[in-house]
């Protein structure tokens, strides 16, 4: 493990204390943001978002399935990410850990719970076959803000993705043996299609450490922080997903200023998003 | 197998290419910020992201050689990197190419300067289309150049293989899956020397010869592209103004 | 006087022969023929052909100064992250205090930053460290407090120093910051944010231009310029 030097530890400290941050970025201040579309062939939707140096991948790949059984007439996701250790000398080889887990939970909630894929649109046969969407993260360059860098890749590789009708057609054809409602579906859809999407909320990360509260955290202010606060906030200002994680705590008022940030800098990432993705 | 697909036009093949033409090949150095040393490459269209760590210390301290550092290539690739979705995880497939590449790596890194310390290769395979050991291995010689590792060569890789009944180089997607053999190799371009050499498929000895010298000449032509990114990252902070 | 282009030679590459000159840091000999072992730049002199490397970890020589960061306190040592490939051993006899047994943590712990010299580095690369400061020309050693703590590439520690001292000099005088540079490519520094910054950015420029020729007087422009335009 990398041991974080008490003297860098004070001087980040310091410097908040006089309202700066060691990389010269306002509080509220996110850094430079970087979204590319459509890099892997390979999977259905794909995109890399870069948040400083901190680099993620997010491919969408999909397949037929059966419903879950409270839901059959809805197309299914998963989400999973991945903290390879090709992304940092502390990450290692092996099953996600606790980590990547949260993270994988935490960007799932914040894509499922918002209804931001029409699912009802992704069905074929109503209560016998559906499209299951995997979203897949890989992060390759962990340098803070793991949270925001996932979401938002994940989101723009949904918003970029096609259903694979052209691929996934002898499939769907040989449901049509058993299931009439499957040549319909296709008749509707005779080719690959975007997946429906509604309009996204954005995941804004922020970290509480000896007083001050930071947006978009660096790898040291990661390091050394108390807590952390994740706000998904819609077009409208609404929110649609919390999380707050490590075992510091937050007041309620700090609770509301990040909010507000969160609002804020979603309004900047979404205008960025939709322009990455062609909107 | 036997299909429809007809492999040969007019004696072209199906992406255009000729009997004994690559790929086109792409080389970026040192695009991670956190690793010590990186590689970017893309190969047709197979994508591939290489993160060097070390020489470190190796753990768990039971896998420490006193004598030298031990040389970990981890090749993974990624779940949406292929047709149908791969569960996470390494695979007895990808456990079996991290040891070959472990071990051509380690015939051409300098190990004996690092006792007990561990050189960790980190091969993500991003998009597949056939030859995706070859291109994991030419990037991770790359990776390790640009971490500053000390070696005595350079390695790369290249396949050849055969289909219907031709011997051509760098097998592309349908050739892979309606041929009838697979020749990957990796050489140390220096001495001409065979670090990494596998074969499944019908070769016969003639053959064989025509396919392994193919694919040598491959992994001589990579071998330039590999040192021109180098030189392409690193001469142009020469400097002179 | 001409200046000749840095050449930036790569592992493998073809350098010299033995009967004509000798085999210098950096390359290795086969059959007669000397070989660069890394990426590097080529210099020769008459006799030896060299290759300093442009990258790589930091590889400790006894005294070297480092800068390390405890990583944890022990019965009767200290294991500390010097940058190397391996964790560095800090023996109690080997620092200014009395210390009990058991004791050690009351003195240094995980976390702190200390100046140290390199002590000893054994076959096997097991390296020792110390705190007590042998040589009378030998700067202070000791636990740091207060100021900032930077890492570089290590190989770039030479250029930042500079010939006897002066880039680093530079450094100092204009932004009126005390700046202790590691060999393993640790800095600390220690003044207002605003000095701290000008240092970081500072050194951010000579890392890029390393191997640049005449980047000490480019240096010396930028940061007279930035002192002129504050006041």
């Amino acid at each position: 493990m990398t041991i974080m030097p008490s003297i860098k530890r004070d001087y980040i400290e310091k410097l908040a204390a006089e309202g700066k941050r060691a990389d010269g970025r306002k509080f509220n201040e996110f850094r430079n943001i970087e979204i590319e579309t459509g890099i892997v062939k390979k999977a259905e939707g794909s995109a890399k978002v870069k948040i400083g140096n901190t680099q993620v991948i997010a491919g969408i790949k999909m397949d037929v399935g059966e419903p879950y059984p409270d839901t059959p007439n809805e197309g299914v996701m998963s989400t999973a990410a991945e903290m390879i250790p090709m992304a940092s000398p502390d990450f290692e080889a092996g099953p996600p850990r606790e980590n990547a887990i949260e993270l994988s939970r935490v960007v799932d909630r914040g894509i499922r719970e918002s209804k931001v894929v029409e699912f009802e649109k992704l069905c074929i046969v109503p209560e016998e076959a559906i499209w299951i969407a995997f979203i897949d993260i890989h992060i390759l360059d962990y340098d803070g803000n793991l949270f925001d860098a996932a979401s938002l890749a994940a989101l723009a590789a949904l918003h970029t993705a096609k259903v694979p009708i052209e691929r996934m057609k002898p499939v769907i054809e040989k449901l049509q043996e058993k299931y009439p409602e499957a040549k319909e579906y296709l008749n509707n859809h005779p080719e690959d299609y975007p997946i429906p999407m509604l309009d996204p909320p954005i995941s804004c990360t922020s970290v509480k450490f000896n007083g001050a509260i930071v947006a978009d955290p660096s790898l040291d202010e990661e390091e050394i922080a108390e807590a952390r606060l994740t706000v998904a906030t819609d077009q409208k200002g609404d929110i649609r997903a919390m999380q707050k994680g490590l075992n510091g705590n937050f007041t309620v008022d700090e609770i509301k200023k990040v909010i507000k940030d969160s609002i804020d800098n979603g309004k900047k990432i979404r205008e960025q998003l939709y322009k990455s993705v062609g909107k | 197998m036997k299909s429809d697909v007809k492999l040969f036009e007019n004696g072209k093949r199906l992406d255009g290419r000729k009997p004994d033409e690559l790929r086109k090949i792409k080389i970026e150095v040192g695009v991670l910020h956190r690793a010590d040393g990186s590689c970017y490459l893309e190969w047709g269209e197979n994508k591939v992201l290489v993160a060097v760590y070390g020489p470190r210390e190796a753990v768990p301290r039971h896998t420490q050689n006193p004598l030298r550092a031990i040389v970990n290539a981890r090749y993974n690739m990624a779940a949406f990197s292929v047709d149908d979705r791969k569960r996470p995880g390494p695979d007895r497939r990808s456990r079996e190419i991290s040891k070959v590449i472990s071990e051509a790596l380690e015939n051409t890194i300098l190990v004996e300067k690092f006792p007990r310390a561990s050189i960790d290769v980190n091969i993500e395979v991003i998009n597949a289309e056939a030859g995706t050991r070859c291109a994991g291995l030419t990037a991770a010689a790359v990776a390790l150049v640009d971490a500053g590792i000390p070696m005595k060569d350079i390695p790369v890789s290249c396949a050849a293989g055969k289909i219907e009944n031709q011997v051509v180089l760098d097998l592309g997607k349908e050739e892979d899956n309606y041929g009838s053999a697979d020749l990957p190799v990796a050489i140390s371009p220096r001495t001409g020397e065979i670090l990494l050499l596998q074969m499944d498929g019908h070769l016969t000895q003639a053959e064989f010869d025509q396919a392994l010298d193919l694919a040598i000449k491959g992994c001589h032509t990579v071998s330039e592209i590999q040192k021109e990114a180098i030189m392409n990252k690193y001469a142009s902070n020469k400097g002179g103004n | 006087m001409t200046q000749e282009k840095r050449t930036i030679v790569i592992p493998s590459q073809l350098l010299g022969e033995i009967k004509n000159q000798k085999a210098g840091r950096g390359t290795f000999v086969e059959n007669g023929k000397i070989y660069s072992e890394v990426l590097g730049v080529l210099n020769t002199n008459n006799e030896f052909i060299n290759v300093t490397p442009l990258k790589g970890i930091y590889e400790p020589n006894e005294r070297d100064f480092v800068i390390g960061v405890v990583i944890e306190a022990m019965q009767s040592i200290w294991l500390v992250d010097i940058n190397a490939a391996y964790p560095a051993r800090l023996h109690v006899n080997d620092v200014p205090w009395d210390i009990e047994f058991g004791d050690t943590e009351k003195y240094l712990n995980a976390g702190d930053v200390i100046m140290t010299k390199v002590l000893k580095v054994d076959q096997e690369k097991k390296l020792d460290i110390t705190l007590k400061d042998g040589d009378r020309n030998d700067r202070n050693l000791y636990k740091v407090k207060g100021g900032h703590l930077i890492d570089v590439e290590p190989q770039k520690v030479p250029r930042i120093i500079g010939k006897k001292g002066s880039m680093i000099s530079l450094l100092k005088k204009y932004t009126n910051c005390r700046i202790f540079v590691g060999q393993n490519g640790r800095i600390w520094i220690d003044g207002d944010s605003d000095g701290i910054d000008k240092v970081i950015e500072t050194i951010k420029i000579i890392e890029r231009e390393s191997l640049s020729y005449g980047l000490t007087n480019k240096i010396e422009k930028l940061l007279k310029k930035d002192t002129k335009d504050v006041r």
